[in-house]
């Protein structure tokens, strides 16, 4: 059984139609990323198949039980974390979790056990008895997560789980997840970011206007776009016109000259061709000062399965 | 069903505790309005302070309480727009647990107002004729009739979701409500119109019932009057604020 099936969903808010007909299967035990950026409908879509709103069209299922139908049945298989932090600031680490394993109605002893054992999973030894509100973000984040943990979920809501962390604090989101997984539950979790998708997810949907316009792997998605931008500096600017002529030939159209003078930026199909690119410069001694090539943005992503740049966001 | 809700009123409480801001409505509000009416004015509107406490501390009552009802609103919506009630919804608890746990909670802020309000009211010489009975009984009306007229918050709250407009209403309609009542002076020097306002007007209801309550004089049938307002404001907000709840997105 799939842990999501959902068709044709769709959810309007005033005019405009946050999520405007999305079809999505998910299978158990992996992990989906919903990829697209602010105001794409991914949090919407969440919170439809979380029984927290209801679509004004299509169905969702998960693990079979319908979201609106019996949502008391899909409550008792999920949890959710939402974009914002989904813990109490003005309660200690503890009192969170215990209040959390006090509603899923175990004991005292058994909540007060069960917080301690996820406090010294989730690394809170020494700050569990302090205030939420005097967390840092990743641990306010950590916590947040744990809370979803409480009675080990099947399926595992996480709305930009990483959105506003460090590199450190990331990385600590993507163990967890990554743990989870192998312990059997299914995540699905939101982001803006491709590269956190591409390490996490098993399979991605690119969400964007309330539609989904791809969806695949990270590799098939890359595929789609190319293999990135490749951008290369010159020791001596009056070697351009050289260098794009060389460059021309392996890169084709793709090649542009960038506003400074000494840069050539290009979108080669795949790292090998820039390869051979820059292979060409150093036989014709061309000197490069620098070169990259940078994975494919979620700016191109977009570009790409869309035609469009992805919209500017605003700053939630 | 009875564990979660006191789960969520323990939740309550202890967020009670340590949100030092929440103790001024229920400690410093009734002090400062008690403190102001009784030794600045009370010799004015009563002809002494021994005359005037007797008529000031019920109405004093029901006006902190009233007012403190405001706060539960307030203090709801801060919750929903943080992420905590998300989680909560996702939940398989029944919604009205959380509810009904919030309020059980405020009713303990309620209770503790009231005690402040009848101990400063003593320490002023205040003697209720009534004794322990008649103020019991006078504060059990009045905590009815708050925990009756949270659910009206309490909707509110979840329909506008945004603190700062809950606190605005409810103070727009408390503050008007309770100054213009019975509360601080009897209204047979008001001018005509504003007479026919004070005595529609459902506080003074409350306050004279409360006096007669606490005088230990029979309050009539405007007790039966209340109680049936406090089962009609539950009876109409409480499935309402359940219903919004359940679907809010």
């Amino acid at each position: 059984m799939h842990a999501v099936e959902a068709s044709g969903l769709v959810k309007a808010f005033g005019g405009t139609r946050a999520v405007d007909g999305i079809d999505l299967t998910v299978p158990a035990g992996s992990v989906y990323g919903f990829l697209g950026p602010n105001g794409a409908g991914k949090t919407t879509t969440i919170r439809i198949l979380a029984t927290l709103l209801r679509p004004d069209a299509g169905s969702a299922r998960v693990f079979g039980h319908d979201v609106v139908e019996e949502a008391a049945a899909v409550r008792d298989r999920i949890s959710l974390t939402g974009q914002y932090a989904s813990v109490d600031e003005t309660l200690t680490g503890r009192e969170n979790l215990v209040l959390l394993a006090r509603l899923h109605r175990m004991s005292k002893a058994a909540a007060a056990a069960r917080a301690a054992e996820l406090l010294d999973t989730f690394g809170f030894t020494d700050t569990a008895d302090r205030l939420v509100r005097t967390y840092s973000g990743g641990q306010r984040r950590r916590l947040d997560i744990a809370a979803g943990l409480v009675v080990a979920p099947d399926l595992l809501f996480l709305d930009e789980p990483t959105t506003g962390l460090d590199p450190r604090g990331r990385n600590e989101v993507w163990s967890l997840v990554r743990a989870l997984v192998a312990g059997g539950a299914t995540v699905l979790l939101t982001t803006q970011y491709l590269d956190e998708a591409d390490q996490l997810a098993d399979r991605i949907a690119v969400i964007d206007h309330g539609r989904l316009v791809a969806e695949g792997t990270g590799s098939q998605l890359k595929a789609s776009v190319g293999g990135g931008t490749l951008r290369v500096r010159l020791h001596d600017p009056a070697e351009r016109d050289v260098a794009r002529r060389l460059l021309g030939r392996v890169l084709g159209e793709t090649l542009a000259l960038d506003a400074d003078p000494a840069v050539l930026t290009a979108r080669p199909d795949a790292a090998g061709a820039a390869a051979t690119a820059l292979a060409e410069l150093s036989w014709a001694g061309v000197e490069v000062a620098e070169f990259a090539l940078g994975q494919p943005t979620l700016d191109e992503v977009f570009l790409a399965l869309t035609g469009t740049a992805a919209p500017k966001e605003k700053v939630a | 069903m009875t564990t979660v809700v006191l789960v969520f009123g323990g939740r309550a409480l202890k967020k009670f505790r340590r949100t030092p801001i929440q103790l001024l409505d229920v400690a410093v509000h009734p002090v400062v309005f008690t403190l102001i009416f009784s030794f600045l004015f009370g010799g004015a509107i009563g002809g002494s302070i021994d005359a005037y406490i007797g008529y000031l501390v019920p109405g004093i009552l029901v006006m902190t309480l009233l007012v403190t009802t405001g706060t539960t609103g307030a203090a709801l919506s801060v919750d929903i727009t943080t992420g905590v009630y998300d989680r909560f919804r996702t939940l398989s608890i029944r919604p009205g647990a959380v509810l009904v746990g919030a309020l059980i909670g405020d009713l303990v802020r309620y209770a503790l107002a009231s005690v402040v309000v009848i101990a400063l009211g003593l320490a002023l010489g205040f003697r209720p004729a009534g004794g322990v009975p008649g103020v019991l009984a006078a504060v059990l009306l009045v905590l009815l009739f708050a925990v009756s007229l949270s659910w009206l918050w309490t909707l509110l709250a979840l329909v506008t979701r945004t603190p700062g407009a809950v606190l605005a209403v409810t103070q727009a309609v408390l503050y008007p409500l309770s100054f213009f009542s019975n509360i601080f002076t009897t209204p047979t020097t008001l001018p005509g119109w504003l007479q026919a306002f004070v005595d529609v007007n459902p506080v003074s209801r409350l306050v004279t019932v409360v006096r007669a309550l606490m005088a230990g004089t029979a309050p009539g049938a405007s007790l039966g009057w209340l109680l049936l307002a406090c089962a009609l404001l539950t009876a109409v907000f409480a499935p309402l604020a359940l219903r919004r709840f359940r679907s809010a997105g």
